[in-house]
């Protein structure tokens, strides 16, 4: 039986031989063994089937849809800036761990690390730079994106829903933005975050300085401002809690956002789809 | 009778709905509640994780010296090491802490104009710490001092006194001379 099969095999390969050539015999054997198959799992044809199949059976392009409407991504209209913050998210992930391996988050190395990238840290000036430019432009696509959304009324029902979780990601993108700035530990980012711990000192309810807090028994060292610096000033607690939140609690928390954001937008209607 | 149970026994039988008490609803808030217990008890512990019990920061009473060392005036001679100006005037002696009571950077003491200026948003205060100009709202801070037996200067940040209360008259506010 076995022989029977391999010789039928070898037949096919001579005709195709003489059709395609070596090159092409290779490719088509390439393309059609088991491996590649399962790799990908869709027929070759270019048809309107397979071309839905790459998409829904891709686990990083299934969030998207599989067919969009032709005006729906048209860049006059949505400007691309969920997709350019989306993008922008993703520079400073990666260039945000490659820091990480140069950077000790205490009192003593942060400074100098900073320095040690933009000095002598191969690539370390170009990454620096990647992160912090990244970052200034992710705050301005944000607000960017939520203006498009205002001016083309795409907050409406039943996209309300999703315009609450942008509002959400909109205040972590501000609050990486705000815990970021003190890694450096430099006069810029030290005093800029000792004024903006300040301010939570009059948080209601929760801050000593804050109404309600001197009745409700807070104090500089049981406060909400205690809470986030991890003491009563700004120190190396405080460094420590914004390089982990910075670095690990606040990009968990909006990665699970953005899978929300993402699916509730093929959910309410596509991109930029009439309803 | 089918969805009804009886309860108790002789004339005194009561009788309860199967509906307000059963035993899928007994153990359906049995179940939910010991889940919802365990995540607040969770949750409050995260909370809590988040305040310190122990903390490196700088000692919060401490000795300056002595009365002798200060000429009248303000002295920065703590500034760098305890955030604080030591201010001696003709009758007492008194610790303004060096925190801008606008947005708390530390303000310089400029001895030629005569008056405290914070760098950060141009606020001005009288060397008794008086804001004068910019956006501080209210004067700045004294810490309590003390003298111990030998006669040195102890300042005490646990307790602060606030002019704008009337608190710089009080007794712990400044050391009479």
């Amino acid at each position: 039986m076995a022989n029977k099969t391999d010789k039928r095999d070898k037949l096919k390969i001579r005709e195709l031989l003489k059709e395609k050539g070596i090159s092409g015999v290779i490719k088509d054997l390439i393309l059609n063994s088991q491996i590649w198959r399962s790799f990908f799992r869709h027929g070759l044809e270019d048809t309107s089937k397979n071309r839905m199949l790459t998409t829904i059976s891709n686990v990083f392009l299934h969030l998207h849809a599989a067919k969009v409407k032709r005006h729906a991504p048209l860049f006059s209209f949505t400007w691309c800036m969920g997709g350019t913050t989306f993008f922008l998210f993703l520079v400073l992930t990666i260039t945000g761990v490659f820091l990480m391996f140069y950077y000790h988050p205490n009192v003593r190395d942060a400074y100098w690390d900073m320095k040690g990238l933009e000095y002598h840290v191969p690539f370390g000036m170009l990454l620096r730079n990647l992160h912090r430019w990244g970052a200034h432009l992710m705050i301005i696509t944000v607000w960017f994106h939520m203006f498009r959304v205002f001016m083309t009324g795409s907050y409406k029902s039943p996209r309300e829903f999703n315009w609450g979780v942008g509002v959400v990601l909109l205040v972590l993108t501000l609050l990486l933005s705000f815990t970021g700035y003190l890694l450096p530990w430099d006069q810029l980012g030290f005093w800029a975050v000792t004024v903006g711990t300040n301010m939570a000192r009059a948080t209601p309810l929760l801050g000593h300085e804050g109404p309600f807090g001197e009745q409700l028994g807070m104090t500089a060292y049981n406060d909400i401002r205690f809470a986030l610096l991890g003491g009563s000033l700004v120190g190396g607690n405080a460094l420590l809690r914004a390089y982990i939140w910075h670095c690990i609690g606040l990009p968990l928390i909006v990665g699970i956002f953005m899978i929300v954001h993402f699916w509730r937008i093929r959910k309410d209607g596509g991109i930029s789809g009439k309803l | 009778m089918s969805n009804q149970t009886t309860v108790g026994e002789g004339t005194e039988a009561r009788t309860i709905a199967d509906k307000t008490v059963s035993r899928r609803r007994f153990f359906y808030f049995m179940g939910w509640g010991f889940i919802g217990i365990f995540l607040i008890t969770i949750l409050g512990s995260v909370i809590r994780f988040f305040f310190p019990r122990i903390l490196y920061e700088p000692p919060t009473r401490y000795k300056v010296g002595h009365l002798f060392e200060y000429t009248l005036g303000v002295s920065g001679k703590f500034k760098k090491q305890f955030r604080i100006w030591v201010v001696r005037e003709v009758d007492k002696l008194y610790v303004i802490e060096a925190k801008c009571t606008h947005l708390g950077c530390t303000p310089n003491w400029l001895a030629a104009e005569g008056k405290f200026k914070c760098p950060c948003h141009g606020s001005g205060f009288t060397p008794d710490g008086i804001n004068i100009e910019g956006p501080a709202p209210r004067p700045l801070e004294r810490f309590k001092v003390e003298l111990t037996e030998d006669g040195e200067i102890v300042v005490d940040e646990s307790s602060r006194f606030r002019g704008e209360r009337g608190e710089w008259s009080k007794p712990g506010a400044f050391i009479p001379v």
